[in-house]
């Protein structure tokens, strides 16, 4: 499998995982441990960033995983530039996720505050991966505000409902000069085996490990599962056709 | 800049790689929506001969799901064939004993009132030769703004320019650029423009970034098919689109693929392209690149260009002359290169609505510039 590089860090695992709604950090630290994910995300708001000792903290930090620290909770492109910056000193890492939702119900994000704050966020040095809809000319105006990877939801968070919005990632995907990641939405290993056989470059999964009953055998699945997909994008999958070839030759002039 | 991408692209091993494409390589790339490089390299291979028809089937319903059924026409305007290179296949080889003829701004004029006169034309393509010193950016934006009263979009074929004159131009008109790479072979490409601006075969690759950079509305790519192997050149070019796609979003593009004619100077092709191999070519490009334009000139004889009207091409000229002055000032000069289709833009017209499709005259506004 090849591996990943965002922002000059490469990793070998193509599963990011989130650590919201787990029932304990201990169950939380066995999943993320059997998802063999190397890059993991946390909410600032859930730690304490005055405390190195805090419980959440300790239980996600592990060698070989690189934290993304996310802005989940911000309103605006200011809020999320004062959180970035929050979290780089509290975590000392300028990798951010960006995740600008001032709706609460459905969490979506923000297009015009997203683009305004990794405009910004790209100019300090950060290593942006916003959180966004799948909207492919949002995606190629990210990466004109320096961007480091994009990631488009596959249906809203939190709903399990895998890839609902196909055509739009297949043509992210397509035209995207910065890593795809497709997060939120994925709720069982074959929707995430499918992101990854569209050439995703990674996925991010949460909901799904975190509620399940058995955490730890789910993410190992997950993490099955976004092998197999990518091994198969590398591979080359053979297409289906739903092209029925004309009776009367369009081509008999050639002959 | 593309000519560092270009580097990844060896010649000898991606003709061999094309070569070596078999039966179950086409079978793929011909199911997948979304085609990398190596699929098209699939479908421009010797595999892919056996499967025109599903080729033209997929290359007429993606054509017709992006662009109806429509043609856009266009004509050209040759306006100088003064010229510093020595392109060896060119009639306007400086070494040519032909007259030269850089065109006054009245007479340009002229020129458009004829087109204006033959058929209902709004897309113009303005053609130059490469003289700085007598036809430079200076007479080009005075030979845009003479023709912007009388057609609402503008494009030119002219020599690469800087990125700070392309933009100039477009403030004077200029829609839209069309440059021939002509071949993607660094090496021989030299051997085919051994003198002149044209010489530097990295200048004239990174044009297209400076055209993207300046913002162009449409940049026009093209390959002459009769120098080096065409599946080699026009892979490299499909990779090039692929890259000016990403990084210049906002541009719409077109891709020529003009078979060598004879012309002054009695050059004869390396190679010969047959009509079922511009055919596979054409549903190659059409189904890697749904939306790019893609265009047949006079160059081609009429039964192939009617035949393959429906199939994938959206763009054809009509009427042309290539020589300065040839419409008006100049009637019967010197030619860049002798045309095949030589029916009346009214005669192609009506060819083309007899295909089922309408002959598109406007589908630009100057407004939008």
């Amino acid at each position: 499998m090849e591996k990943l590089t965002i922002g000059g860090h490469e990793f070998s695992s193509r599963l990011f995982v989130g650590t919201g709604k787990f029932s304990s950090n201990a169950i939380m630290s066995d999943a993320i441990a059997a998802s063999g994910s190397q890059m993991v995300t946390v909410a600032l708001k859930r730690i304490d960033t005055d405390n190195r000792e805090d419980d959440m903290l300790r239980h996600i930090l592990r060698p070989g995983v690189q934290l993304l620290p996310n802005t989940s909770g911000v309103r605006n492109a200011e809020e999320a530039i004062l959180a970035a910056q929050l979290a780089r000193e509290a975590f000392e890492t300028d990798f951010i996720k960006l995740e600008i939702h001032p709706d609460p119900k459905y969490l979506l994000p923000d297009p015009v505050e997203t683009l305004k704050a990794t405009e910004a966020l790209a100019k300090m040095g950060f290593i942006v991966l916003p959180y966004i809809q799948a909207d492919p000319v949002l995606c190629k105006r990210l990466e004109e505000a320096g961007t480091s990877a994009v990631m488009p939801l596959g249906a809203p968070i939190g709903t399990n409902k895998g890839i609902v919005v196909k055509d739009m990632l297949e043509i992210i995907i397509a035209e995207s000069r910065v890593p795809v990641v497709i997060d939120a939405g994925l709720g069982a290993p074959s929707h995430a085996a499918e992101g990854m056989e569209m050439g995703a470059d990674a996925v991010l999964v949460n909901t799904a490990i975190a509620v399940t009953g058995d955490p730890t055998a789910m993410a190992r699945a997950f993490a099955k599962a976004v092998e197999a997909g990518r091994e198969a994008y590398e591979a080359g999958l053979g297409g289906k056709s739903d092209m029925a070839v004309a009776s009367s030759p369009l081509t008999s002039f050639l002959s | 800049m593309f000519s560092e991408e270009l580097k990844a692209y060896n010649w000898e091993e991606t003709t061999a790689r094309i070569m070596s494409m078999t039966e179950a390589d086409v079978r793929r790339a011909l199911t997948r929506r979304h085609l990398e490089p190596e699929d098209f390299m699939a479908l421009v291979s010797p595999a892919a001969a056996s499967h025109l028809e599903e080729m033209a089937v997929l290359s007429r319903h993606y054509t017709q799901e992006r662009f109806g059924k429509t043609i856009s026409m266009y004509i050209p305007m040759y306006i100088t064939n003064s010229c510093t290179n020595s392109c060896v296949y060119c009639g306007f080889n400086r070494n040519n004993t032909i007259e030269r003829v850089v065109l006054t701004m009245p007479q340009i004029e002229d020129e458009c009132k004829a087109i204006r006169n033959l058929a209902p034309f709004e897309n113009l393509l303005l053609v130059t030769g490469e003289n700085p010193r007598v036809a430079g950016v200076d007479y080009l934006e005075e030979a845009l703004r003479t023709c912007r009263p009388y057609f609402n979009n503008l494009s030119m074929e002219v020599m690469p320019l800087k990125s700070e004159d392309y933009a100039r131009l477009t403030k004077s008109g200029l829609n839209g650029v069309v440059c021939f790479q002509e071949t993607y072979h660094r090496e021989k490409y030299k051997t085919y423009h051994p003198a002149g601006m044209k010489s530097n075969f990295e200048w004239r690759l990174n044009g297209y970034d400076r055209m993207g950079q300046a913002g162009l509305h449409k940049i026009g790519m093209g390959v002459l098919i009769g120098l080096e192997d065409w599946r080699t050149d026009v892979t490299m070019m499909a990779v090039h689109l692929r890259y000016l796609r990403k990084n210049y979003w906002r541009t719409r593009f077109s891709v020529n693929f003009p078979r060598m004619r004879p012309a002054a100077g009695g050059y004869q092709p390396n190679t010969v392209m047959s009509d079922r191999e511009l055919a596979q070519l054409t549903f190659a490009f059409r189904i890697f690149d749904h939306d790019v334009d893609i265009s047949y000139s006079t160059r081609e004889y009429p039964d192939f260009r009617d035949n393959m009207t429906t199939l994938g091409i959206t763009s054809m000229s009509a009427g042309s002359k290539t020589d300065p002055g040839g419409y008006h000032t100049y009637p019967r000069s010197l030619e860049q290169f002798a045309v095949s289709d030589e029916r009346s833009p009214e005669e192609v017209a009506s060819a083309i609505r007899d295909a089922g499709y309408e002959p598109v005259w406007k589908d630009w506004d100057k407004i939008f510039d």
